[in-house]
């Protein structure tokens, strides 16, 4: 004990001789020496003890610890971002996570705000900022910081990794103290994982997230939690107060960044993004196993044999032991992912895979970026108040002068119902509708397909498919569906539609995005579990959703799915191989399957394009 | 920041208690100290961060949490204990999480159970908890070491009910800025506990956290989390432990089953005698009373006890206690609620019935039973 405090003296002084200072600032050194005395007396005395080597050996790691600690923060500190509303009132944190100027923070500093925003760097510099996405659910938003390419960045860590005792980072803008942007470094440990903290309603809740005993206080909102290697694990956003005033007593919490990496496309994609839910409640058994305890009829999980009673043994490939734990692993999952679930039933266990149900009620999620319906503010209230933003349309010109950020940016927000900033769906709608177009090269704008083959299973097939509908013939068995005026059915019976899949395909070829009611982009998901992420365009024509999984950086398509109605399990088909058929590229080798049973794998052999089919590109448009 | 380190001694205190200001000083210093030490914060790059990984795993596995009574407004129904021998004996502050009927204890892996309130020791603020099972992961009782102003310590509790099941416990990192007697009056400084503590520069004590554990990185035992304390002058919260070689000496006994801990009665209405935890029992007057069987069992005198204050006074087998002080007690456990009131040295008028007579005596308060 004594030699430590020796060497973390003598570490001291030694600093102070060489005139560094000490990171914190609010010691009254002069005062302190002369509390002090004593102390340095009997220091002074140890120090002709021969323990002093030892200290000095002490001393060497201390400050290596402590230099260590300084050049990390030297390194993460330049993209923590202050943010505040065009108000000017209050304010939160965020962080950088791309050179473009990508930012996160919570969604409750950003809620109220308006589309705009102010960001202040570390380097004394304001930036506006453009809202993109938001997860009210989850509590993030993503935001992105304009004029510059070559902005600094938090480089992102494995928040899975994380654990108790881990020594962890804080940065951010507490009390909103900091007038020239530079954050606030609070230290401390992760004292515990896996946490769950309830929401409000059915916003704000905190899955799976990150405990720390390091100060988070109001305007730390947003703000990163970088683990010791500098590498950004989480976004704080809450803490455990209560008589205490809002102010830090040890418990704050941290959204992990693995859960946000999860929604990340899908608020790039300018969406108001939602959570997962099984459409089933568990509760807690005898044995404290978890258990069905009610489910609805119309959920994938209903539909893939889940009921009432089962108990619950693994979701996503993690072990469900507790209430909690099913919360943890459901709140960081995006609605419309597929999951794997294994339950158990008279000791039996299944695995299925099932598609998530949103949180959130369609008209929650519709309201533009200006309002999102008001949630409170559970747990933790910052600075901001939302209650009084400024209306941008009142505000003439910048306190510097310029005309505002709504006026001199506005090509970068546009409202629509369902999304924080619908430009930004249109940006990554753009970047895959180019893809498409050079797939799309040389099919043309009408003319039948009939593709001839064998399954793997040895079947020979032909497939029809035109304006009018879609002709299917294996082993000899006719199946057909009509599309003019006609019913939409599962044919055959089993596939979840494989005909209609089929004219959506060719809708697809022929016209691209444009030849749909709407297309939007969703995000990423992983095309199955748990496999590569893929971008997902969202197509809906006459009542029928589609899927498109593209590969990411690449050009490539690989697959989609298509889903009749609501209470039906989707289609899936994925494509094996391409190959050139008169000079045209197309999938050669796909498998069909539904409701996690393989329907076929179709080797295509020949294809007859149609008589009319050789105009080049021209969808009309 | 010195201030915080010790927020219990004000300056009118330095003024009242001369003698103190001497430990005020050294606490100031040592607080001093401590914030140099926490500075500096030797982190894990030279202490080991297995070491310390290790002793958080190892130390969560004898940490419990506890569920009671409670729920209403400022009274929490949750706490946090800790395992000291492997038959499942669990010391947590005294709470009103206690008072009640159903006190479940969760340990580290989920496993549930009912715990029994074996006693309490009220001058530790301690209570007891017994659940039945066996080869539990508990403390060590020997060799207990002690640490000084200065010491970096990892704190353990189930502070704001954030685990639940079988998650691990808070760990909240701090240092030790003073060893020293919590000085508590009535009334403005009004303290569950008055002995020695460890000040802690965290908030260890958060609400659930009373009964937690602080430990040394390396994950030594050192003292009991104690209650949320808030001096009401200057709304300054404090954070303190109790050191676990003042415990240790109840919490031995009460494995070995010895009577340092005071045995809580049982039955339906062991929560409400519970609420009052006896400083005296009629033992210590000389005085047994009837078996205490059914809800209001008359204090019949069964014995009186040779040498003892009440047979000084006069009392006889076959008394009815009517009057202690001047409260009536129509149960043995009224009486029993009113012995803790006793001050010691004191002569206390006491009103028996003998056949068909009211007899008043004196009896002398002995001292505080100490251990």
């Amino acid at each position: 004990m004594v030699e430590r405090l020796l060497a973390e003296w003598r570490s001291l002084a030694r600093r102070q001789r060489s005139g560094r200072g000490v990171a914190c600032s609010h010691v009254n050194w002069r005062s302190a020496l002369n509390r002090g005395l004593p102390i340095i007396l009997v220091i002074a005395l140890l120090v002709l003890t021969p323990q002093a080597g030892l200290a000095r050996e002490a001393a060497g790691l201390v400050q290596q610890a402590e230099e260590q600690r300084v050049k990390t923060i030297g390194g993460i500190a330049p993209a923590v971002v202050a943010i505040f509303p065009p108000s000017g009132e209050g304010g939160g944190s965020g962080v950088l996570i791309s050179k473009d100027g990508f930012a996160l923070t919570n969604f409750h500093v950003v809620q109220g705000a308006g589309a705009f925003l102010k960001c202040g760097l570390p380097s004394g510099d304001l930036y506006d900022a453009v809202l993109v996405g938001i997860d009210p659910t989850g509590d993030v938003a993503l935001i992105k910081l304009l004029g510059r390419t070559d902005f600094p960045e938090a480089t992102m860590g494995d928040s899975d990794s994380v654990q108790v005792g881990d020594w962890v980072y804080v940065l951010g803008n507490p009390f909103l103290l900091a007038t020239d942007f530079s954050p606030t470094v609070t230290y401390g440990i992760v004292s515990g994982v896996h946490r769950y903290q309830y929401p409000a309603g059915t916003f704000l809740e905190y899955a799976d997230c990150i405990q720390v005993d390091a100060s988070i206080n109001p305007g730390n909102s947003g703000g990163p939690l970088f683990n010791s290697a500098g590498e950004l694990v989480g976004i704080n956003g809450r803490g455990s107060f209560e008589k205490r005033g809002r102010v830090n007593v040890g418990a704050g919490y941290a959204i992990s960044i693995n859960q946000i990496r999860n929604f990340l496309d899908q608020l790039k994609g300018g969406r108001i993004v939602d959570h997962a839910t099984l459409g089933a409640t568990v509760r807690t058994g005898q044995d404290r196993e978890v258990l069905v305890d009610s489910i609805l009829e119309d959920s994938s999980a209903y539909r893939r044999g889940l009921r009432e009673g089962d108990e619950v043994v693994s979701l996503a490939d993690r072990p469900i032991g507790s209430v909690n734990q099913f919360k943890n692993i459901l709140g960081i999952y995006p609605k419309g992912w597929k999951v794997p679930l294994v339950f158990r039933r008279d000791g039996l266990k299944q695995a299925i895979e099932v598609t998530l149900k949103g949180v959130q009620q369609e008209s929650v999620l519709l309201g533009g970026s200006e309002e999102k319906g008001k949630p409170g503010h559970p747990g933790h209230g910052d600075e901001d108040d939302p209650s009084n933003p400024a209306r941008r349309a009142e505000q003439k010109t910048d306190p510097d002068g310029q005309l505002p950020a709504a006026v001199r940016h506005a090509d970068l927000h546009q409202e629509k119902p369902g999304y924080a900033n619908y430009h930004f769906n249109e940006v990554e709608q753009r970047r895959l509708a180019a893809i498409l177009e050079q797939i799309r090269q040389g099919f043309a704008s009408t003319g039948r397909w009939k593709l001839a083959g064998e399954t793997t299973a040895g079947a020979p097939f032909t497939l029809t498919v035109a304006d009018a509908g879609i002709g299917f013939e294996l082993r000899g068995n006719p199946y057909l569906q009509m599309l003019e005026n006609a019913e939409i059915e599962d044919e055959p019976p089993g596939t979840g539609g494989f005909l209609v899949a089929l004219a959506e395909w060719r809708r697809l070829w022929q016209y691209g995005p444009e030849g749909f009611s709407s297309s939007v982009y969703y995000g990423s998901q992983p095309i199955s579990w748990p496999g590569e992420m893929v971008d997902v365009l969202v197509t809906r024509q006459a009542g029928i959703e589609s899927r498109w999984f593209f590969q990411k950086d690449s050009a490539g398509l690989l697959g989609f799915d298509t889903t009749i109605s609501p209470d039906r399990e989707p289609c899936e088909i994925r494509f094996l191989e391409f190959s050139r058929f008169d000079g045209r590229i197309f999938p050669s080798k796909f498998r069909v399957s539904h409701a996690g049973v393989e329907y076929g794998v179709f080797d295509v052999t020949g294809i007859d394009w149609g008589t009319r089919g050789a105009k080049q590109g021209g969808p009309g448009r | 920041m010195i201030g915080s380190c010790s927020p219990w001694l004000t300056d009118d205190e330095l003024k009242l208690k001369p003698v103190r200001t001497v430990v005020i000083g050294c606490s100031r210093l040592l607080g001093l100290v401590c914030t140099l030490v926490t500075m500096l914060a030797v982190c894990d790059e030279t202490n080991g961060a297995s070491q310390t990984q290790e002793a958080i795993r190892n130390t969560s596995e004898k940490v419990v949490k506890i569920f009671g009574a409670g729920g209403l407004k400022g009274l929490y129904s949750y706490g946090s204990g800790f395992l000291f021998s492997s038959e499942g004996h669990i010391a947590t502050v005294w709470s009103t999480a206690l008072d009640s009927p159903q006190i479940t204890v969760i340990l580290h892996d989920g496993r549930r159970y009912y715990a029994k309130l074996l006693g309490a020791e009220t001058k530790l603020d301690m209570a007891i908890l017994k659940i039945e099972a066996t080869g539990l992961p508990h403390f060590d009782l020997e060799g207990l070491s002690s640490a000084g102003p200065g010491t970096r310590i990892l704190g353990f509790s189930n502070m704001f009910k954030v685990a639940t099941g079988d998650e691990q416990v808070s760990v909240l990192h701090g240092t030790i800025a003073a060893r020293a007697p919590l000085v508590a009056r009535r009334g403005v400084f009004d303290a569950p506990y008055s002995g020695m503590v460890y000040v802690i520069d965290s908030t260890t004590n958060n609400p659930g956290a009373g009964g937690g554990v602080i430990t040394s990185l390396d994950g030594r035992l050192l003292g009991m989390i104690g209650k949320e304390l808030r001096n009401t002058k200057t709304n300054i919260w404090m954070n303190y432990a109790i050191p676990i070689e003042d415990l240790a000496p109840a919490l031995k006994e009460a494995v070995l089953g010895g009577n340092a801990i005071r045995p809580m009665t049982t039955g339906e209405d062991e929560s409400e005698g519970a609420a009052l935890l006896p400083k005296f029992v009629p033992e210590d007057l000389g005085i047994v009373l009837l078996p205490d069987v059914v809800a209001k069992t008359p204090p019949y005198v069964e014995l009186v006890l040779p040498d003892s204050p009440a047979m000084a006074a006069g009392i006889e087998p076959g008394d009815l206690v009517l009057f202690i002080g001047s409260e009536l007690v129509p149960s043995c456990r009224a009486l029993k609620e009113q012995l803790p009131k006793l001050e010691s040295g004191t002569l206390v008028p006491v009103v028996v019935r003998r056949r068909d007579a009211l007899v008043s005596v004196q009896i002398e308060v002995p001292a505080a039973r100490n251990r």
